[in-house]
């Protein structure tokens, strides 16, 4: 059977990705991600460009293509790195039932401060 | 959602000649027109931004707005006269369903839309076999009760007797199975006598409203046939047999001989009344028969193991839309890429009502010898990888499209359409319903993804550009250098051979220019082994050969045969050309690696972010000093618009076993790769633990420069997102200064002097 998120053994990577969503990241996180990211049904999460390089919204692709694309208007971001991390919260409660209540950045990381 | 579209009639275009442009303005507002020369297409802030530069020319005008549909689906057609009359009649063909979950697939029908009359013989989407007679308002339905299989053959059957007033029907499989039940024979009182209207016979496919061919059929079809009179299903046999009985052929009013001009799309009848037909909208040719052994795999041997034609209810040719407007190149106007710019509105976060849709003027045409020297550098638009990537949808069909780039699958409006609107067919890297790969495509369509504005699902993170958008990053560094260019593409090369190139000094090669003609291939190489000088400035190039159609504009074949990062894979007995009947598949697989054209091969590839190379030894080498002239880093492009890095998506390294010249010096290599760079499966045989960059040393780009015999020179990044740093700090940067010393370089007539041995 192919690998299934653990919640204890993997808990350190999920401030691994908050960190870097897209970029270097280590096999334990490749390994949460390589489960999280393939879903055998019929509609998959996708990222729907509102505004070129500033504005994106989630958005469920069905797979049969005479139904449309729906785009999740409620939530507007504003980078791609604040996107992943909401499609990875919502995966990993999907996964483990546990809810992740953390935002993308602290305000102390949006004021540049460690 | 994308609101206005379109497409040219050709890429490439010389001054004096005529470029037609077909417009769809999907919600019917009038549009306007204008002509821009496109020097980058990057609409990411970051870098250059976006710049079109107009150019008056006599199209510029308002355009009443009209929607434009595609009809696709493959089908044969022939004109019959001896079947416009009443009489009784025989169907016969051998059929390898691949998608019965569709209802209605007409093997054969002849049958007048407007008044719904005549007949068809089809296949239901539970896998029926049934026969429609019609007359008027009147009709009659024969079903059998069995089920036909998946890729499984099938003989079938049909016969009308007008006498006697019966329809008799079967079908019988090639190979049985135990407790299955799929060969049936059935009678059925003729109710209804078919209208014998003045229609053609179609193969796979039947006349719709309003000029449509619908009802195509998915699967292969063999050796189908009309008799005229009453035949029995074992008749069928008696076809298949060289000579044919004089008797039975007296009787034959078509008998299509689909293993005659498989490199055509004509249909050959081989009965004695000539009602050959022709195939549309291009159904794959070259295909397994129902009769193949696995003795013969290339169908020029055995042709007539190669009676099948695989139709397709998504294939494209062309879409034929109505041409909007054409426009006459001026004379004056300059070699370069460009682009008819359409709108219908402002752009807004719902819809976007610009559309770029390009092409390329190319130099002059001139007779061999007779007017003076083209520029000294050319960019070859790699058109063949363009066409091979038209309207790329891994996005919307794999499953592992998101794991693959590593962050989820960004779309934008021109992906909506696409998603919303898959008969705009697909790319050579998608399959078809059926699931079959598509091995055809064509630019007589729109091409969704060769357009300045479109961002790539595939291309690496921050700009997201894959092959044309992505090459407008070098177009824009050649631009703000300076430097005059012409503008050649691939469809010249191979139309043209050595003589496109044979006084140009230099040649930049685009980002990924992976799909090659024989013809192509061999052109580029006489070129560089006459002295030109290749500046391979991207990766995976020179990869799958390709084929282009002797009769049909505009249209490549591709075998994914054998090996090769593969998206489907050709099935065994078909990895030959049916264009060409050349073997399909890699140039490595024969003996013509990427490594003996530019030095070095593809390796690896992986899309999520790209890294950066480290000076090698040899960029010390005495013979390199130009190409670093003022770059001393030791680290080369850890920087860009593409992944943040020179080196990424996919790279190519020396290796002196498959081609790669001796005299090859390793300028600087890549490093600290993702796991999710790969190395790609033609480099194992046993795969290998270590696949990913961050443990394999061999997923790595080579930056390379070697000399050629002649005085000539190749210089390869081996890297797709070495253009994308061009753009980095207002062109002002290590990879920019090394690609300029380069070309500056390479402009220069003096000859570089070939090493000398080391006996001297």
């Amino acid at each position: 059977m192919a690998y299934r998120i653990d919640p204890d053994k993997d808990r350190p990577f999920i401030e691994e990705f908050r960190k870097n969503p897209i970029g270097h990241h280590s096999p334990g996180l490749m390994r949460v991600l390589n489960a999280m990211r393939f879903d055998a049904g019929d509609h998959k999460p996708i990222l729907i460009v509102r505004k070129p390089f500033r504005e994106w919204v989630l958005g469920v692709m069905p797979m049969d293509r005479t139904q449309p694309i729906v785009a999740e208007m409620d939530r507007v971001f504003t980078s791609r790195e604040e996107a992943e991390w909401a499609m990875f919260c919502r995966r990993w409660e999907a996964h483990t039932g546990e809810r992740l209540n953390m935002p993308f950045r602290t305000g102390d990381e949006e004021r540049g401060s460690d | 959602m994308l609101k206005i579209l379109g497409y040219p009639d050709k890429y490439s275009v010389a001054p004096g000649e005529a470029i037609s442009f077909m417009v769809s303005s999907e919600d019917g507002e009038d549009y306007s027109a204008s002509l821009v020369r496109v020097i980058c297409g990057d609409a990411n802030p970051e870098g250059p931004g976006l710049q079109h530069a107009p150019v008056k020319s006599s199209i510029e005008s308002t355009y009443p707005g009209r929607k434009q549909d595609i009809d696709p689906g493959s089908y044969m057609r022939a004109a019959v006269p001896q079947l416009d009359t009443p009489t009784s009649f025989s169907l016969f063909a051998i059929v390898w369903p691949t998608l019965l979950k569709r209802d209605n697939q007409v093997l054969i029908s002849k049958w007048d839309a407007a008044s719904e009359s005549g007949f068809k013989l089809f296949v239901t989407d539970n896998g029926q076999l049934t026969f429609v007679t019609a007359d008027g308002g009147k009709s009659q339905s024969v079903a059998l009760n069995v089920r036909m299989l998946e890729r499984q053959w099938y003989h079938v059957h049909c016969s009308v007797d007008l006498d006697a007033g019966e329809i008799v029907l079967s079908q019988s499989p090639v190979h049985r199975y135990a407790f299955t039940d799929d060969e049936a024979a059935g009678r059925a009182a003729l109710k209804v006598r078919p209208a014998f209207v003045g229609a053609p016979v179609h193969v796979a496919g039947c006349p719709a409203a309003g000029g449509r061919v619908d009802d195509h059929f998915d699967g292969k079809i063999d050796s189908p046939a009309v008799l005229r009179g009453v035949h029995a299903a074992t008749t069928q046999a008696a076809l298949s047999l060289r000579p044919i009985d004089n008797r039975l052929r007296a009787d034959i009013l078509a008998y299509w001989d689909f293993s005659i001009g498989i490199d055509t799309i004509d249909v050959t009848d081989i009965g004695d009344l000539g009602n050959h037909g022709s195939l549309h909208e291009m159904p794959v040719r070259g295909m397994k028969g129902w009769n193949w052994t696995g003795e013969f795999h290339r169908w020029t041997e055995r042709p007539d193991h190669y009676g099948a034609v695989h139709f397709h209810h998504d294939d494209l040719y062309d879409a034929a839309w109505d041409v909007a407007f054409t426009l006459t190149i001026p004379d004056d106007l300059r070699s370069g890429n460009y682009a008819v710019r359409v709108a219908n509105g402002e752009n807004t976060p719902d819809e976007t009502r610009d559309y770029y849709i390009p092409f390329f003027v190319r130099p002059a045409r001139r007779s061999k010898g007779t007017q003076g020297k083209r520029d000294r550098i050319a960019f070859l638009a790699p058109t063949g990888a363009y066409m091979a990537y038209a309207n790329h949808a891994e996005h919307i069909t794999a499953a592992e499209a998101e794991r693959t780039i590593g962050r989820l699958l960004q779309f934008g409006h021109t992906d909506i359409y696409m998603h919303q609107h898959p008969e705009v067919s697909g790319s050579l890297y998608d399959s078809r319903a059926d699931g079959s790969g598509v091995c055809y495509s064509s630019r007589l369509r729109p091409v969704l993804n060769f357009t300045s504005q479109y961002h790539s699902w595939l291309g690496g993170h921050g700009s997201a550009l894959w092959q044309y958008n992505a090459d407008t990053h070098l177009l824009s560094w050649l631009e703000a250098k300076g430097f005059d260019f012409d503008v050649v593409t691939d469809e010249d090369l191979h139309a043209d051979g050595v003589d496109l190139l044979d006084d140009y000094r230099v040649v930049l090669t685009g980002t990924h220019p992976e799909y090659y003609s024989t013809d192509m291939w061999n052109a580029l190489k006489a070129w560089i082994d006459q002295g030109g000088r290749l500046m391979y400035l991207g990766a995976n190039g020179f990869y799958w050969r390709i084929a282009f159609h002797k009769q049909l504009p505009g249209v490549i074949e591709v075998r994914r045969a054998e090996d090769g990062i593969r998206t489907w894979a050709a099935e065994p007995g078909e990895y030959y050309h049916s264009f060409t009947g050349e073997l399909g598949g890699l140039y490595r697989r024969i003996g013509r690696a990427p490594n003996v054209m530019c030095g070095i091969g593809f390796v690896a590839q992986g899309f999520d972010m790209c890294s950066y190379y480290r000076r090698a030894p040899d960029a010390e080498n005495p013979r390199a000093a130009f190409i670093f002239e003022g770059v001393d880093d030791e680290i080369i492009g850890d920087f860009g618009l593409i992944g943040g890095g020179a080196a990424g998506l996919e790279l190519d390294c020396i290796t002196t076993t498959l081609g790669s010249p001796p005299n090859t010096l390793r300028l600087a290599t890549s490093e600290n790769h993702t796991q999710a760079v790969m190395l790609v499966n033609e480099e194992f045989g046993v795969v290998p633990m270590n696949l990913g960059g961050d443990q394999n040393d061999k997923v790595r780009a080579d930056l390379a420069f070697y000399e050629t015999p002649a005085g000539g020179a190749v210089f390869s990044v081996g890297s797709i997102s070495w253009c994308g740093s061009l753009p980095v700090n207002g062109f002002d940067n290590n990879v920019s200064r090394i690609t300029e010393n380069v070309l500056r370089r390479f402009a220069d007539a003096a000859p570089f002097v070939p090493p000398e041995s080391e006996s001297d």
